[in-house]
């Protein structure tokens, strides 16, 4: 699996369990679907930026700082959104930004270097 | 007449025994390693100014044959040329017309010596699995040991893993009788060869030491030996390494409760009393510990369901944590953020 790939895969089921987590949240349950595909949709865009960049720099460190500072971002951009729940919002975002870095660096197909 | 003292009696003893090395261009040191087969003593290169190890049979008396054999043997071990397999610099005839083996000076400790120190059970694997990649590369080349055993195994100052001792290996790819392709000068240091067995039997001869020898090898049956039969030594040493304990009925859990369920299939599939079940060749096993080294499945041990798991949850331990963190991360928003 490429490293993009496993970036996406991860980061829409991420998503996906956090928009899911909106169902203990009675006032929200009737926009529940709105709120998944969102929230898939974010960790998707994430998941899809932090792949990309594991592709290219090959980094433990570096990755997953990239990855904590696109999730803090896109999940700042929800947050402002939503207008309120800054840390509700944004701890967990960043959260899923270090374990798709974590694990785009780690797992996942370098691409070969030809010698020519 | 004044007698000489004791001492010097002993002194005279020993240098009358030592090798005279004044035709070559080494120079005599010290005795290193007696052995049944042969001798191996230190002497310093004096061209090269270096150290080298330096092999001489015990043989009194040395047919033209038995000379040209060992020559062209000792040609063919050279060309053995790998990290692990202890380097033949020279061969040359002494003054006494016995034929003597130069080779590299290996410092540092036996691989019994090494597992006695404590070494962790994943450095033991990484050593043993440098061991087959040196036996595989003999194996490739149509070469097989037919001796291995911790003592025969030196794991050098800086980590590097040698396999001694080539003395009685056999050439599988020479048309010419099996026991005409035995290797007759061991080129190794061990100190315990009281323990190889050399036998004649009706069948052939056996060579070996007991506690490491195939079962086929200890039948004497010799034309029957192939790279299996090394296969079963090496399953012998990683019994050592798993257990510290030389090979036995026991199984290795049963002695060494730490020992994994796969680790311990590897060692049992390799020393199947079966020449059928065991690994094909070295290669094979190593793959096997290499796998076992990056906790993948390997071929010996079929796992369950739940093993599976355990082994990927073990293997991702850092991203299981994380993953784990943040679901907790997210429940307790959950109950702590409603309205």
């Amino acid at each position: 699996m490429s490293k993009p790939l496993i970036g996406v895969v991860l980061g829409a089921i991420l998503g996906a369990i956090d928009g899911l987590t909106a169902w203990f949240t009675p006032a929200a349950r009737d926009q529940l679907g709105g709120i998944v595909i969102g929230s898939t949709l974010k960790g998707i865009i994430a998941g899809v930026a932090i792949g990309f960049f594991a592709k290219r720099f090959h980094s433990l460190p570096i990755g997953i700082l990239f990855g904590l500072l696109v999730g803090a971002l896109l999940a700042y951009l929800t947050a402002l959104m939503q207008g309120g729940y800054y840390f509700e919002i944004i701890l967990p975002g960043t959260m899923v930004g270090l374990i798709v870095g974590f694990a785009t660096q780690k797992y996942g197909k370098t691409p070969a270097t030809a010698n020519s | 007449m004044k007698w000489l003292s004791d001492d010097k009696l002993n002194y005279l003893r020993t240098i009358v025994g030592n090798p005279d090395f004044s035709s070559t261009k080494y120079a005599f040191i010290k005795e290193l390693a007696r052995g049944g087969m042969g001798t191996v003593y230190l002497a310093e290169d004096r061209e090269l100014n270096r150290l080298v190890a330096i092999k001489v049979l015990n043989t009194p008396e040395i047919t033209e044959d038995l000379r040209n054999r060992m020559v062209r043997e000792a040609q063919i071990i050279a060309r053995l040329e790998h990290p692990g397999i202890v380097p033949v610099h020279d061969v040359g005839v002494l003054a006494d017309g016995r034929v003597f083996y130069a080779m590299k000076f290996v410092r540092g400790s036996r691989l019994d010596e090494y597992a006695t120190q404590n070494a962790s059970v994943r450095d033991r694997l990484r050593k043993f699995q440098a061991v087959c990649d040196a036996v595989a590369f003999a194996h490739a080349h149509g070469v097989i040991h037919r001796d291995l055993k911790p003592q025969n195994i030196m794991i050098g100052s800086f980590g590097e893993v040698l396999v001694l001792d080539w003395g009685v290996a056999k050439i599988l790819r020479n048309p010419v009788s099996s026991e005409a392709d035995t290797l007759l000068l061991p080129v190794a240091e061990t100190k315990n060869e009281k323990a190889r067995l050399v036998v004649d039997t009706s069948h052939g001869t056996i060579i070996g030491t007991r506690d490491y020898m195939s079962p086929e090898q200890a039948r004497g049956e010799t034309n029957q030996l192939d790279e299996r039969a090394d296969v079963y030594s090496l399953g012998a040493v990683l019994y050592f390494l798993l257990t510290n304990r030389p090979p036995s009925e026991a199984r290795p859990r049963s002695i060494n409760p730490k020992v994994s369920k796969p680790a311990e299939a590897i060692c049992l599939k390799a020393m199947s009393r079966e020449i059928g079940s065991r690994y094909f060749g070295a290669s094979e096993l190593s793959t096997d510990i290499g796998r076992l080294l990056d906790a993948e499945p390997v071929s010996a041990y079929r796992e369950s369901a739940i093993e599976k798991v355990s082994r990927w949850v073990s293997k991702n331990r850092f991203l299981v944590l994380l993953v784990l963190a943040y679901l907790l991360m997210r429940i307790f928003f959950v109950f702590t953020s409603r309205p």
